[in-house]
């Protein structure tokens, strides 16, 4: 059995739980283990705030310029979507979160734990970390000015017995 | 925003006890860190215990939020504690060594 859905949404922080919670819903059907669960959810959670934060710019939420971090240090805020899409197949979800935005211009470097491009705003630098630890295969594809794919796969439970 | 309370301040001798949201996201670690900072300053408290009984979701940001108070008062000789970790949270403390600088309680 194949399912597929995709969302799009604007890149603003209020979004990010909607983001965690739409996916979480859309694999319920399958049964998952309150751990896989939980992995996903963070997984989508930490590829969505790296979108929204890296790739559009927009610091909605990580406090105020010149006491939380240096002001003037904002990037010009880019309006822009995220969007999500998800293909369960044989028990095995694929998720795909793309933005427009910025780009990433060396991902390796990116994907180092603790490394940030932002120390100042308080992140710890495990995003990526996060998402290699609680998926089973993660892929990042990116180029400055062309956006960011973060491609995820996970397999589900006993999935295919129940779907 | 100012007014919104996410999570629970209280001052307990030289203690700031931080009763954290159901979720933790960026989108509400802003507002936690901001308040948290108010009270290190305002009361001249030592150390700082996060509480995570309410908390059902944690993400990286969480680590931002712990990681900066820990700076900000471990020089100090303040100290970090958390209580009530459940298995998932237990495992982001795990996974990106914050069980190492602060001291995770029993309960």
């Amino acid at each position: 059995m194949k399912n597929e859905m995709e969302i799009i949404f604007d890149a603003v922080s209020d979004n990010e739980s909607f983001a965690r919670v739409a996916v979480a819903a859309f694999i319920t059907h399958l049964n998952p283990t309150v751990e896989e669960m939980a992995d996903i959810k963070t997984a989508v959670s930490e590829a969505v705030t790296n979108s929204i934060i890296h790739g559009y710019g927009n610091l909605q939420g990580c406090g105020k310029p010149g006491r939380d971090f240096p002001s003037g240090t904002e990037r010009e805020v880019r309006p822009g979507k995220v969007r999500i899409h998800c293909i369960l197949e044989n028990g095995i979800l694929h998720i795909e979160i793309a933005d427009t935005g910025t780009g990433i211009e060396d991902v390796e470097k990116a994907m180092e734990p603790l490394y940030t491009s932002r120390p100042d705003l308080e992140r710890s630098g495990m995003g990526f970390a996060f998402m290699e630890a609680f998926m089973d295969d993660l892929e990042v594809e990116s180029r400055p000015g062309d956006g960011t794919k973060v491609r995820m796969v996970k397999k589900i439970g006993i999935g295919e017995w129940i779907a | 925003m100012e007014q919104i309370r996410v999570g629970d301040f209280r001052v307990i001798d030289n203690c700031l006890m931080i009763r954290l949201p159901e979720e933790i996201d960026h989108h509400g670690a802003g507002i936690i860190c901001e308040n948290a900072d108010r009270y290190l300053v305002r009361e001249e408290v030592q150390n700082v215990v996060f509480d995570f009984e309410k908390t059902r979701f944690m993400d990286s940001s969480g680590i931002g939020i712990i990681m900066g108070r820990y700076r900000k008062i471990s020089c100090f000789g303040g100290r970090v504690y958390a209580i009530h970790l459940d298995r998932q949270i237990e495992r982001i403390f795990r996974l990106s060594g914050l069980n190492k600088i602060v001291e995770v309680l029993e309960s």
